[in-house]
């Protein structure tokens, strides 16, 4: 009985670490914001990445207090995983919904959130 | 005793043929060992558990499935006189320069590619190809070599599906985070192209590049115009 107590506990162990050292590795805004989205919104977020200088469209500044604060969190998830097609902009912005999961797209759009609007 | 003694030749030549593979094959994958697994992987990592945080190390692409992915021929050539494939370096580790026109590639941070010689480039050249993990996914393609129109797919790939946002295919226009696919078609095998396209994350769970939103047909056509712009119609 103890032993079988004991295993339990060591397996609620295991699955919560498994579940924390997940979150922390999978859901990170910041991080994903370096790897997919500075390429074109660039390092400062100001939308110069260095694949701006030759686009027909310039990428969204993401530290434009005015032009983000006129985005809710909705849209922000919706052209994320949607692409900018979606809300009538350039195909340009991909849509990377089967690339990230709706938990990696919620802290993207924090992210977005805190670069624009920290301060 | 005559078969006996065929039997005995036909193993000998066997065990020989296979000694000698196996050597170049050891020969190849030391040399890879020591000249390319700095910056390349050549076993593939374990995603799962480093998550995003290995795309942030990593600071070329993974060759731990060359050998779906590269024509032998170009492996062969590139190996002995590299050339660029990626213009502003491998992203996003890659350095750059944040100017006041925005972020620049930093061309004093590019590293040459080291070079090999002839002898060492046959035999690493052996070994990555030898890398096939993907096989499944090669088998599993359906990509058949078409023609398309220059105008039309040029169109297509710039302005409706928004490739050049990343990718150059021509020397003066396309983004910089991306593989120059100027040379694809000469570079990389067909059916890893179309493949690939239609899922990079099943060939690299870290690859930056989108999950395109299109059918196989478009994808084909996309890879029709990389072979056009390679040079073959």
């Amino acid at each position: 009985m103890r032993a079988g107590r004991i295993s339990l506990f060591f397996a609620l162990f295991s699955l919560a670490a498994f579940f924390t050292t997940a979150n922390a590795q999978e859901v990170n805004g910041e991080q994903i914001y370096t790897v997919l989205c500075t390429q074109c919104h660039g390092v400062q977020g100001d939308g110069r990445g260095i694949n701006a200088s030759h686009m027909s469209v310039q990428p969204r500044s993401h530290i434009d207090e005015e032009e983000m604060s006129a985005r809710t969190d909705q849209e922000l998830y919706k052209v994320i995983e949607q692409g900018g097609k979606s809300i009538n902009k350039s195909v340009l912005m991909p849509a990377w919904g089967d690339n990230l999961n709706q938990a990696q797209i919620e802290a993207l759009v924090k992210h977005l959130r805190k670069l624009c609007c920290s301060n | 005793m005559l078969i006996s003694q065929l039997r005995k030749g036909v193993l000998a030549v066997l065990l020989n043929m296979l000694l000698q593979s196996g050597a170049v094959l050891a020969d190849g994958a030391v040399i890879a060992r020591e000249q390319c697994a700095s910056c390349h992987a050549l076993e593939r990592p374990d995603y799962d558990k480093l998550g995003l945080a290995e795309r942030l190390q990593r600071k070329a692409p993974p060759l731990y499935y060359a050998g779906n992915k590269y024509r032998r021929e170009w492996l062969l050539q590139q190996l002995q006189q590299p050339e660029r494939i990626y213009p502003a370096g491998y992203f996003p580790l890659a350095p750059v320069l944040i100017t006041e026109e925005g972020d620049m590639p930093d061309p004093a941070a590019l590293i040459q590619h080291p070079a090999l010689t002839a002898e060492q480039a046959a035999e690493v050249t052996d070994f990555l190809m030898s890398l096939r993990p993907y096989d499944d996914l090669i088998a599993a393609d359906n990509y058949e070599p078409g023609k398309v129109a220059m105008r039309m797919a040029m169109m297509d790939f710039r302005k409706f599906k928004g490739c050049d946002a990343c990718h150059q295919d021509a020397a003066d226009s396309g983004g910089f985070s991306g593989p120059s696919l100027l040379n694809a078609w000469r570079r990389l095998q067909p059916e890893f192209l179309s493949s690939f396209t239609q899922n990079p994350r099943a060939w690299d769970p870290n690859s930056i590049m989108p999950v395109p939103q299109m059918n196989e047909a478009a994808i084909h056509k996309l890879v029709d115009y990389l072979k056009l712009i390679g040079g073959e119609q």
